[in-house]
């Protein structure tokens, strides 16, 4: 089988939809708004779009989507792989081109989860599924029980303190005072975290992400593809993927995602090592999620982010920029954050992220999560040509 | 003539988990164990998750466990459990682990913890737990 090194595929556009509250679309609207300028990046339109990706965009979501943006796809998936869809997306697109099924790839999401107020506390009871009779009646809240159970596993086996959570929080808010679009900018201080609410202990309020509305769209293609590109293309280098459980009793070890394998697959394929990473966009969705998929991916041993990340490691002019937008911590979390991780990876790898741009930024790794308590897992390694 | 409708048809159960749910009515516990390797499992699944083996039949739990996760859910998640409760994940001595409450505090990762019920008015009692001892 040839390598992709044979047939390089790149990400030619990316874009977010509005973000933060917006009352004056819908998301569908969002998604068109995002695509559309996502497209003009790369000199296309919606005529030249032959697949299609999405995630809870309705019950067929490639579908609805498809139909309202007139898209009618040769390849097409709306896998619900929850918040890392987006980059599991980006493998499967990669590969579909490569392999000539489709030219021009659109991955679209947005949603008005902040307006809507429509996110659920619990699983619906009594609907015969397992969750609704084994997690559900136990009072777990969907997904912060299964996250906070997941943490408080890891603080207990290896030792890791709320300081150390709290400095993946403090990390992001620093990238955020730096984005103008980021939705929480004021200053924000490792007792501040450790003042804030605790939800269900060891994760206090802070230790969780926002509730945003928001979006984004991003274009995959050969380069010939692009040739009118007015924006810089950004060569998808590897990306990998997996899955364990969904019932966080199912579980085998509570400390390890699967992100262990997504990275090793991912890292592989790009025929690079955790050392020459320039940017890094995790999926911040909770910060103990940050300092696992540290240890997952390779950056340091399991059981060592806590040290590895002090001394600000990941804040602006660390050794490891991370989550550069703010993340899902402190600048958007539309209820499915990978989608913007895939965009901000983009940016700066573009040299276009203004206050926030991380010099000579090369290598950026998206690494998207989804599901509860790090259901689902996949990893996209990006270069600048 | 029709029969009383089951557990599966009320939502409760499933066709696979209506035994399971039969036996908390009768406060017993019980998981599936392989006739081939031996292993323990929870849900339950026509074969066995270590060995692939279809032998499996239904034994109940002891009743003790290890407390291999818990969190104080301090925000309202059902009408049923007025916060602060104690959710945890219970490596029961046989193998599984179960999510449950812990009842009757304190409790700690690692702490030993014994089989309780929790009434429902009219559904099944669910398997909780409390401190060993206590
Ligand atoms: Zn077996």
């Amino acid at each position: 089988m040839t390598g992709l090194a044979d047939t390089p595929i790149y990400i030619v556009g990316a874009a977010e939809t509005p973000l933060g509250k917006v009352p004056d679309q819908s998301e569908f609207s969002m998604v068109a708004l995002a695509a559309r300028e996502a497209l003009s990046e790369a000199g296309l339109g919606f005529r030249d779009v032959d697949a299609l990706f999405t995630n809870y965009m309705g019950e067929e979501g490639s579908v609805q989507l498809g139909e309202y943006l007139g898209i009618r796809p040769r390849y097409a998936e709306s896998s619900d792989m929850g918040g890392a869809s987006f980059e599991f997306f980006v493998h499967h697109a990669m590969l579909a081109v490569a392999a000539g099924r489709c030219d021009v790839a659109l991955v679209g999401y947005a949603s008005r989860q902040r307006s809507r107020r429509n996110r659920k506390r619990a699983a619906d009871a009594m609907d015969g599924s397992l969750a609704a009779q084994f997690e559900a009646p136990f009072g777990i809240h969907f997904p912060i029980g299964h996250y906070a159970l997941s943490a408080a596993r890891y603080m207990h086996q290896y030792g890791i303190t709320p300081e150390h959570l709290a400095e993946v929080a403090v990390a992001a808010r620093e990238w955020a005072r730096l984005n103008p679009k980021a939705w929480s900018r004021d200053p924000l201080s490792i007792d501040d975290v450790m003042a804030s609410p605790l939800i269900s202990d060891p994760l206090r309020k802070l230790d969780c992400c926002l509730v945003t509305d928001g979006g984004g769209a991003i274009v995959i293609a050969r380069k010939d593809r692009a040739r009118d590109a007015a924006k810089r293309p950004v060569r998808i280098l590897g990306a990998g993927e997996s899955h364990v459980q969904w019932h966080v009793a199912q579980c085998p070890d509570l400390t390890v995602t699967p992100g262990i394998v997504s990275g090793h697959e991912a890292f592989g394929m790009a025929g690079i090592s955790p050392g020459d990473v320039d940017v890094f966009e995790p999926y911040d969705n909770f910060t103990h999620g940050v300092l696992l998929y540290l240890e997952d991916l390779g950056f340091c041993k399991k059981g060592e982010a806590g040290d590895f990340i002090a001394g600000g490691r990941l804040r602006p002019g660390g050794g490891l920029p991370s989550m550069t937008s703010g993340g899902g911590l402190s600048y958007c979390h539309p209820g499915a954050l990978g989608i913007l991780l895939l965009v901000e990876a983009v940016r700066q790898l573009r040299g276009e992220a203004g206050e926030r741009q991380v010099p000579d930024a090369h290598i950026a790794v998206a690494h998207g999560t989804g599901g509860l308590a790090f259901s689902t897992a996949s990893t996209v390694v990006l270069a600048r040509d | 003539m029709t029969d009383a409708p089951s557990l599966s048809d009320l939502g409760i159960a499933d066709p696979t988990t209506e035994l399971f749910w039969k036996a908390c009515l009768e406060r017993r516990l019980i998981i599936q164990k392989c006739r081939s390797c031996a292993s323990h499992q929870f849900y339950p699944r026509p074969f066995c998750l270590s060995c692939e083996s279809d032998a499996l039949e239904w034994v109940e739990a002891k009743g003790k466990g290890t407390v291999y996760s818990l969190t104080t859910v301090r925000i309202p998640v059902i009408e049923a459990l007025e916060p602060p409760y104690v959710l945890a994940l219970v490596e029961l001595d046989e193998g599984p682990r179960l999510l449950t409450n812990i009842d009757d505090g304190p409790a700690r990762i690692g702490d030993r913890v014994t089989l309780a019920w929790r009434e429902r008015g009219g559904l099944p009692p669910l398997p909780i737990f409390r401190p060993a001892g206590s």
